[in-house]
């Protein structure tokens, strides 16, 4: 046994104050420390299990300080910034062009909608508007990262709960995606596909059948997913009822995108506050009913297959003309500040800049929706067991890329 | 040698009931060797048919398809630092990794892969069998416990609350199928493995389909027990990556980590050897008495060879369907001569001296390979059970499954209404 346990929970005398670690700890007895007539089974000491930053389903360097009663769980406690490369700050000393690659490498799964959202900020705050043909291919691009995005969630949570398969079907058919995207823009991940104003690059030939085609492929795969895992009883037990969270503690914990709308909220920032044109589109908000595992699970899937209806109507209705806007070769925006969402496939996706009126942002800062929705972990998972506290890792959809930043 | 094949080849009694001490060391010798070429091919097969239904190649790279990466591992395995934590309880650091091995290979002892092919016929055979596997789970917890460490104490935790709740029902279902085998005319039942399978000859029929379905019952209610009782997918949870990083063998490495490995297959194929033995006729071929006499004796007597046969002409395919590039030359050697020795095998097998005594042995290792099948299907099947759920299933479902089978089986012939 470790000195943790060794010695009394209730006790700090021995623990050295100035260290985080004993902060943690000290802060973990004070609030999860038991009532004294509801003390742990047997009256034995909790266990204090450091699940991470070295752990196969964390989702990356994610540190979880979990206490245990046997395998029950008493209280959590994150510890994140493990990836922290200082984003943010690296922006003050970029202009606004040379910043935008470094939003891509935020969340590096969805790589479009970082982009995405830090590019209409910019122009939000330059008033200018990127051209028709400019916001349908951003659209596409968008929704198909929505669907990448998607699907390595789906692969890695499937593989938290136990199911292997899933993993290696959804990155076959992410890989479809990624090879339109190579041959949009010549990267696959961190494609800095937009500009502000626009896109840089008209799309190439065949990029209209190569997207008609991948919708063709991909629904009957999502299918195959299904088939796997939405009626799999085991699959039913271990989500359903699982890391519940209701409606109301969603909203106060900040909490969007899909796992808000599991909660049964019907907030969409795309029909909400349309941007980039989401107006023209026509597609539903799929939401839950219980908050739960299961609902996240059957609403990203719904999801998946909105974007499917959305790339189709922006295929067919894709408009001709010119793909940049009239944007100065010197960005220099009036003095101000701008916050501008999206919905990014992870949640609300927000940009604060401050302009000084120089070419370089005064400050920018992020709203990620994966470091806000992790605030919601500890209420998920109280009285929980251990397998649900990764089963709710997972079903957060968290890239500690951008949790960091 | 003379004297041995002599021996093979006339005995009635396995070697330990004549008390042949000599050829009962050779058998011991064999199956260790069998298991452990078993453990070795079950490895290779695993990540090529897992690879298979994940739509991915497997290993292509050390040796012809693959074929030598288990060696390469072991081999890997064995020139690794040992490493022992130095907070661990090094004597029993040590020793539970062997007494997994041992507990595993022990129970070997029983089993009959033919009338006379089994190392000693023990008139308490079952009982022998299910005591030295549940021995198993003592290993399991000493290196949990000797770890000194949170991942593998969770882990050995579960695993024994685990194994300890799933025997009941297993024990359970063995009984029904013990008390099957009173059914016969002089209706004397029997413990020994070896009888267990002359009494579904006797009653001419399997009991995986005597009683029906209650015989189907007990053998589904082992199925799912054997699946827990081994530790595998879906009942995977003491050695649960994604949530207790490696379980019980977290701080195991290099050739202790491999004995765990070891011990895990050689306990898998014991389970289904116990399977295989008590309802699925254990070494006798299909319908023997449905498809009795000379001709049919003969036709499936061919089955070995064909196998053989077979997986050669097969592995010749993979030869000629081989890229024609010179990088590929030692490969495609490689698997010619692979397919040549599977085309020897198979010829030797059509000597009928060998083809006439090799039939039991060959029947009942296609039987347990349709089991190590399943294993690895489920595998790639299933999500985890969570650890709650995982005990509601065992006492809320099998063990009452299990109990009202043992009541039906035990009552009917007493009341003379047996089918």
């Amino acid at each position: 046994m470790s000195e943790l346990t060794k010695t009394d929970p209730n006790s700090t005398a021995n623990l050295d104050l100035d260290t985080p670690e004993s902060q943690i700890e000290t802060y973990l007895h004070h609030r999860a420390a038991p009532q004294p007539e509801e003390r742990t089974y047997l009256d034995a000491n909790e266990l204090v299990l450091n699940m991470g930053p070295q752990h196969p389903s964390t989702h990356g360097v994610l540190r979880v300080i979990l206490k245990l009663d046997g395998e029950k769980v008493l209280g959590t406690e994150c510890i994140i910034g493990y990836l922290h490369r200082g984003v943010e700050k690296i922006a003050e000393n970029r202009t606004y062009t040379m910043f935008n690659p470094y939003v891509d490498r935020m969340d590096y799964v969805a790589a479009v909608s970082n982009g995405l959202g830090y590019c209409e900020a910019v122009e939000k705050l330059l008033n200018i508007e990127a051209p028709p043909r400019a916001q349908y291919i951003r659209v596409i691009l968008a929704e198909l990262n929505r669907l990448a995005s998607h699907m390595l969630w789906l692969g890695t949570h499937a593989l938290d709960i136990g199911a292997i398969t899933p993993l290696f079907y959804t990155f076959r058919d992410r890989e479809e995606i990624l090879k339109i995207f190579e041959k949009y823009c010549g990267a696959r991940l961190t494609t800095h596909a937009f500009r502000i104003g626009g896109c840089l690059y008209e799309t190439y030939d065949g990029f209209e059948q190569d997207v008609m085609k991948f919708v063709k492929f991909v629904r009957p795969k999502i299918d195959e997913y299904e088939a796997l895992l939405t009626t799999n009883r085991i699959w039913v037990e271990r989500t359903k009822g699982v890391g519940v969270i209701s409606a109301a503690d969603a909203i106060d914990l900040g909490v969007t995108g899909p796992v808000l709308r599991a909660s049964g909220v019907q907030w969409d920032l795309r029909k909400a506050q349309p941007y980039s044109g989401y107006e023209k589109f026509e597609f539903e908000i799929p939401t839950g009913t219980n908050g739960d595992t299961y609902d996240r699970y059957i609403v990203r899937i719904a999801e998946m297959h909105q974007s499917l209806r959305i790339i189709e109507q922006a295929v067919a209705g894709i408009p001709e003309g010119p793909i940049m806007g009239k944007v100065p070769k010197v960005m220099k925006p009036p003095v101000g500040e701008i916050y501008h969402s999206i919905e990014a496939p992870k949640g609300e996706l927000g940009y604060f800049i401050v302009s000084d009126g120089s070419t370089q942002p005064y400050r920018v800062r992020v709203r990620p929706p994966s470091f806000v929705n992790l605030q919601a972990l500890d209420k998920m998972v109280q009285g929980a067991l251990v397998a649900d506290v990764v089963a709710v890792i997972g079903t957060i959809d968290i890239v500690l890329g951008e949790v960091d930043r | 040698m003379q004297d041995f094949l002599n021996y093979i080849q006339h005995s009635s009694q396995t070697p330990g009931e004549a008390g042949n001490f000599a050829w009962a060391t050779i058998y011991i010798l064999i199956i260790f060797t069998g298991i452990s070429v078993a453990v070795i091919a079950m490895n290779w097969l695993e990540r090529k048919v897992l690879a298979h239904m994940q739509v991915r190649l497997g290993p292509m790279r050390v040796g012809p398809h693959g074929l030598l990466q288990p060696i390469a591992d072991a081999l890997k395995l064995l020139i690794k630092e040992d490493i022992m934590p130095s907070e661990a309880d090094r004597l029993v650091f040590w020793l539970a990794p062997v007494t997994v091995v041992i507990t595993a290979f022990t129970v070997f002892i029983v089993i009959p892969f033919g009338p006379t092919h089994a190392v000693t016929d023990m008139n308490i055979g079952i009982l022998f069998m299910l005591g030295v596997s549940s021995l198993g789970v003592l290993g399991i917890i000493m290196a949990g416990w000797a770890s000194n460490s949170h991942y593998p104490l969770l882990g050995a935790l579960r695993s024994s609350s685990q194994m300890v709740s799933y025997e009941i029902a297993m024990g359970m279902a063995v009984i029904s199928a013990v008390l099957m085998t009173t059914l016969t005319s002089d209706g004397v039942g029997t413990l020994s493995m070896i009888q267990i399978v002359q009494s579904q000859d006797k009653q001419q029929t399997w009991f995986l389909f005597r009683m029906f379905p209650f015989g189907f019952l007990a053998f589904f209610i082992f199925a799912v027990a054997m699946v827990a009782e081994t530790n595998r997918a879906p009942f995977d949870l003491p050695e649960a990556e994604s949530e207790l990083v490696a379980g019980f063998h977290t701080e195991y490495s290099g050739f202790r980590w491999s004995l765990f490995f070891l011990a895990e297959y050689a306990a898998m194929l014991a389970v289904s050897s116990i399977a295989v033995t008590l309802w699925l006729g254990g070494w006798m071929r299909p319908f023997p008495h449905w498809m009795a006499g000379v001709g049919w004796d003969a036709f499936f007597s061919f089955f070995p060879a064909a196998t053989f046969l077979i997986l050669a002409l097969l592995a010749l395919i993979g030869t000629v369907r081989m890229p024609k590039h010179p990088a590929f030359k030692i490969q495609k050697g490689g698997l010619g001569l692979f397919a040549l020795v599977l085309c020897g095998i198979g010829i030797l097998l059509l000597v009928p001296a060998v083809k006439d005594r090799i039939q039991d042995i060959y029947w009942f290792v296609a039987k347990v390979s349709v089991f190590m099948y399943a294993y690895i299907w489920y595998r790639g099947t299933f999500p985890r059970y969570r650890f709650d759920q995982l005990m509601k299933l065992g006492w809320k479902v099998m063990i009452p499954m299990g109990i009202a089978v043992l009541i039906v089986v035990a009552a009917a012939p007493a009341f003379n209404f047996v089918w």
